[in-house]
């Protein structure tokens, strides 16, 4: 490799973040300012050991990021010595993130949520006032920048915020390196309560706890939330008093074969949007000769309108961590990464937490619960594109590539992470493998209905009395969820399965909530968001915003996509005060692209990008 | 194609191709046994040197049972498998891909572009006089060679041949995202502050003239790039002692530009700087 750089020095701080990260350099080959002579008489590092440090660049560019608010040349320059990458491959990989920036900006930036939910109880007006206080999205305005995000993750409190700051933890404290920065979620969010806020981070008024989300909570019938908002998050021993752990020693007792026939037994099928079945997929990858094997959980949520991972993640840390190191023991991996959305500061911290205190106690490390069985979690946080969370992006992410998906076949399976079997599962999913051991993958199946097992988290937001996490039995209808929400009065449309998903009507609440029974109404449960609009709406304004999501988070790689999804909205634009002959063209425009990137696109980010749009024409008659 | 070294014979695959049976060795793409056929499916991001990326999705055809279409240039034929490549669903996403290709980016200089939008009938102006483009001025960084992204295609090519599957220098690679996404140094750079070592490997792939010679941009600009007059002499370059072939295409007694070919089955295609751009001495007539 020719490794060339521009000469661009880090400044002290950038050099203390990646060395808090990576340990002093160990050479001037690695960057240490000074040359000894065994430097000149020995040469380190080299491809290959590069190659086992790869995987390090996504986090060293987060220590600068989080460290100094953005990412200089000499930086960059800084970490592609230590890790022996090339400039051009880092500097291409720290632009495909949008948390990331490669130039200057204040360490204070806002992130204003302007996503479906959000666009649906009032960002637009917040917007507007935050235009007329601090001038357009992207102005510097004493030490803060505030920008239009998409979905927070957060919409059960909409219109909602999050600050980033770079650089500190509380007020006045000098951080000596690491991860250190300072966060603060503001939603519901108005324009004064986010000035004093972007002001002040560590003032901002605490969070709520995150069975504030959960209507139901404390309710006895529940099954996946029953923890959240009674079992301290942050305790081990409350959470081993409440039953935690159980599942764990059921695993050992039943060998990993066994764990993984109650799964198959369950019926469990993924809850990440591709409804896949869960034992297939352990038992494929637990098959393979070629090792080690790999587990990965699924935590990136961001598909818009989607927030149950982060409230099972804040609310119940502890239940994620038995259930990987379960999934763990049962597909024969010694490690497990936790690839964490970076937009979830608190869920990050609850499970580093959580992470710690299991090591602590040998529920992880060299020998789990004295069982003979090594199992270690890693947590990798997302730094903004929702492509990772595609199951084969997010390998490449991890790997310290740009989050580009791969091709598929070969399938996770078989070629994962670092070209190893491994098997890729949401939060959601994991956390069901709990109660399947508690009870028995015949119990578990007993709930539900058809080949829909057990429970099913719902994200409701949007023009509701309640919004939150539900949690029902599998054949609940769209009536029932709603009635426990409190639906709006003028209902116009719900939005099944997020900016992915599909539009339907008022008049069609007797669908089913399951995988069948939404794929025979010709819509899909998808990640399981329910997103309620009244008549207050204007429903072309929602499709551009999907539509701009799309062209935003296009990972680029493949022309029907990359091109598509800006003709796609280029379009909506055209016709966004339009209907009938005067949309006719448009729309039959959009059908034939849309046609396009569903056939051909690679992944399912294109495949999917035209299907709420069309399910809006077709379906609501939008605009006829 | 490399030579091949000695080894058991392939085994055969069986699978039916547009109603034909045929019958492939294992491994081969559904493109390869489209070609053995004489089946004329058009590419973009294929290249015969270089492992598929499967970017550009032109080549995709209809493999029955499957959800979407798959890229002929990467999956690999299997036993028993059904392919369909001229159906009015794999001839409709050609054609749109063509068109969203055509509509953003200048396809002027990509060898059959004018043949294949005629052939499945794209229309690129049906996005409006407003459709968003790349809009990108050519880099001159040099002499030797220029960077015209405003025809670019986003193949990955020149970033394959120039780190990991070639070049090993790793001077350029994809930035950015989405439609924003470009080909890029470091911070872009230009070229001579960047790890580029002037092998023109990614000229070799281009396949859009995005990447070019300084001596065929000029031409061009000047109006007297005139392809047809050329001569193409392969020989063997004097530098070094590996021995490369070098392709001189000349016109009017001038070497415009230099290629290797492909088939040889040490350098595929490769040369460094010397054989590529060091030709003015042999046409130094004083
Ligand atoms: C563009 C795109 C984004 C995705 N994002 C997520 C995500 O944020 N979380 C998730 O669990 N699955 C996501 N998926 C689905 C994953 O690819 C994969 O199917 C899932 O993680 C598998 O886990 P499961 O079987 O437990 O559902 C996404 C898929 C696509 C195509
Ligand atoms: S469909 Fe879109 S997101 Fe997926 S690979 Fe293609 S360009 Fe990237
Ligand atoms: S410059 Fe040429 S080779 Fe490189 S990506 Fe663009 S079209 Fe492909
Ligand atoms: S092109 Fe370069 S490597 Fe090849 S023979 Fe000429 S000088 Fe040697
Ligand atoms: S947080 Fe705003 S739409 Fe989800």
């Amino acid at each position: 490799m020719d490794l060339r750089f521009t000469g661009a020095a880090p400044s002290d701080a950038e050099r203390a973040a990646v060395d808090a990260l990576l340990g002093p350099p160990p050479s001037g080959w690695e960057g240490a300012a000074e040359r000894t002579d065994g430097d000149l008489r020995w040469a380190t590092g080299g491809a290959s050991a590069a190659k086992d440090r790869r995987d390090q660049l996504l986090p060293a560019l987060h220590a600068v990021n989080d460290r100094v608010g953005w990412i200089s040349e000499g930086a960059l320059d800084y970490i592609c010595r230590r890790l022996t990458v090339a400039p051009a491959e880092a500097y291409g990989v720290a632009t495909f993130y949008s948390l990331f920036s490669v130039k200057p900006r204040p360490a204070k930036v806002l992130h204003v949520c302007t996503d479906l939910a959000c666009a649906a109880r009032g960002a637009g007006a917040l917007c507007g006032d935050l235009r007329s206080e601090f001038g357009e999205p992207g102005t510097p305005v004493e030490g803060a920048v505030w920008q239009e995000s998409p979905c927070l993750g957060l919409c059960e409190r909409a219109p909602a915020a999050l600050l980033l700051r770079a650089g500190g933890g509380p007020a006045g404290e000098q951080p000596t390196g690491g991860t250190s920065r300072c966060s603060a979620v503001i939603a519901p969010a108005t324009a004064p309560a986010l000035a004093a806020a972007t002001r002040s981070p560590a003032t901002a008024p605490a969070e709520p706890p995150a069975a504030a989300a959960v209507p139901q909570a404390g309710d006895p019938s529940l099954v996946l939330l029953k923890r959240v908002g009674t079992v301290d998050p942050a305790s081990l021993d409350d959470y081993r008093a409440a039953g935690g752990y159980t599942a764990l020693r059921r695993a050992f007792a039943l060998g990993p074969a066994g764990v993984i026939r109650e799964v198959l037994d369950a019926g469990l099928v993924g809850r990440g949007g591709a409804a896949f079945p869960t034992g297939r997929k352990w038992q494929a990858t637990a098959q393979q000769a070629d090792g080690p094997h790999y587990l990965v959980c699924n935590a990136d949520e961001s598909e818009p309108g989607t927030f149950k991972d982060r409230v099972l993640m804040e609310g119940d840390p502890f239940a994620l961590i038995e259930a990987m190191t379960v999934a763990g023991y049962a597909i024969g991996a010694e490690r497990g990464y936790l690839y964490l959305r970076g937009e979830y500061p608190r869920a990050y911290e609850r499970l580093s937490n959580a992470l710690s205190a299991a090591r602590a106690r040998g529920l992880l490390g060299a020998d789990v619960l004295g069982q003979g069985y090594a199992f270690d979690i890693e947590i990798r946080r997302g730094a903004g594109a929702y492509i990772c969370g595609e199951e084969t992006a997010i390998f490449n992410s991890i790997e310290g590539q740009r989050g580009e998906p791969r091709s598929k076949p070969p399938f996770p399976v078989e070629k994962g992470l670092f070209g190893k079997p491994t098997a890729v599962n949401n939060v959601e999913t994991l956390v069901n493998v709990l109660p399947i051991l508690e009870r028995g993958g015949a119990a578990f199946a007993a709930t539900g209905s058809g080949s829909s097992t057990g429970t099913k988290l719902f994200c409701v937001s949007g023009q509701v009395a309640r919004p939150g996490i539900y949690e029902l039995p599998f054949g609940a209808n769209l009536r029932d969820l709603l009635g426990l929400a409190g639906p709006a009065e003028n209902l116009r449309a719900v939005l099944l399965g997020g900016a992915a998903g599909g539009f339907v009507r008022p008049d069609e609440l007797d669908i089913p909530l399951t995988f069948e029974g939404t794929r025979a109404a010709g819509t899909t449960l998808g990640s399981g968001v329910v997103l309620v609009l009244d008549d207050s709406v204007e429903l072309p304004r929602i499709l551009l915003r999907i539509a701009e999501f799309f062209r935003d988070e296009s990972c680029g790689q493949c022309v029907p996509c990359r091109v598509g999804t800006v003709r796609q909205e280029e379009a909506l634009h055209r016709i966004v005060d339009r209907t009938g002959a005067g949309a006719a063209e448009d729309i039959a425009l959009m059908r034939e692209v849309g046609q396009a990137m569903r056939d051909a696109s690679i992944c399912g980010l294109g495949q999917t990008a035209w299907n709420a749009v069309e399910s809006a024409i077709d379906r609501l008659g939008v605009y006829k | 194609m490399t030579a091949v070294p000695l080894r058991l014979p392939r085994r055969l695959v069986e699978f039916t191709l547009d109603g034909q049976e045929t019958r492939v060795p294992e491994g081969s793409t559904i493109l390869d046994a489209c070609r053995a056929a004489g089946k004329d499916i058009p590419t973009l991001c294929q290249g015969d040197t270089l492992t598929p990326k499967n970017a550009c999705r032109v080549c995709v055809v209809e493999v029955e049972g499957a959800r979407t279409l798959a890229p002929a240039c990467s999956r690999r034929a299997e036993a028993g498998m059904t392919v369909l490549t001229d159906t009015e669903r794999a001839r409709h996403s050609r054609k749109v891909v063509l068109e969203l290709l055509a509509s953003s980016t200048d396809l002027s200089t990509t060898p059959r572009a004018a043949e294949w939008l005629k052939e499945y009938e794209a229309k690129p102006d049906r996005f409006g006089p407003d459709a968003a483009r790349v809009n990108e001025e050519p880099k001159v960084d040099n002499d030797l060679y220029v960077r015209d992204y405003d025809k670019c295609v986003l193949c990955y090519k020149c970033v394959d041949a120039c780190g990991e599957q070639w070049q090993n220098t790793f001077a350029i690679a994809v930035a950015g995202r989405g439609f924003d996404a470009r080909i890029s140094t470091e911070h872009d750079a230009p070229l001579t502050d960047s790890a580029c070592v002037y092998c023109g490997n990614c000229i070799e792939v281009c396949p859009t003239g995005a990447l070019s010679f300084k001596s065929e941009f000029d031409m061009r600009a000047a109006g007297t790039w005139d392809e047809p007059a050329q001569t193409e002499t392969t020989t063997v370059c004097a530098y070094c002692g590996v021995g490369c072939n070098v392709t001189l295409h000349v016109q009017d007694n001038e070497i415009v530009k230099v290629t290797s070919p492909h088939d040889n089955p040490v350098t595929h295609g490769n040369l460094c700087i010397k054989g590529r751009f060091g030709f003015q001495h042999v046409q130094n007539r004083v």
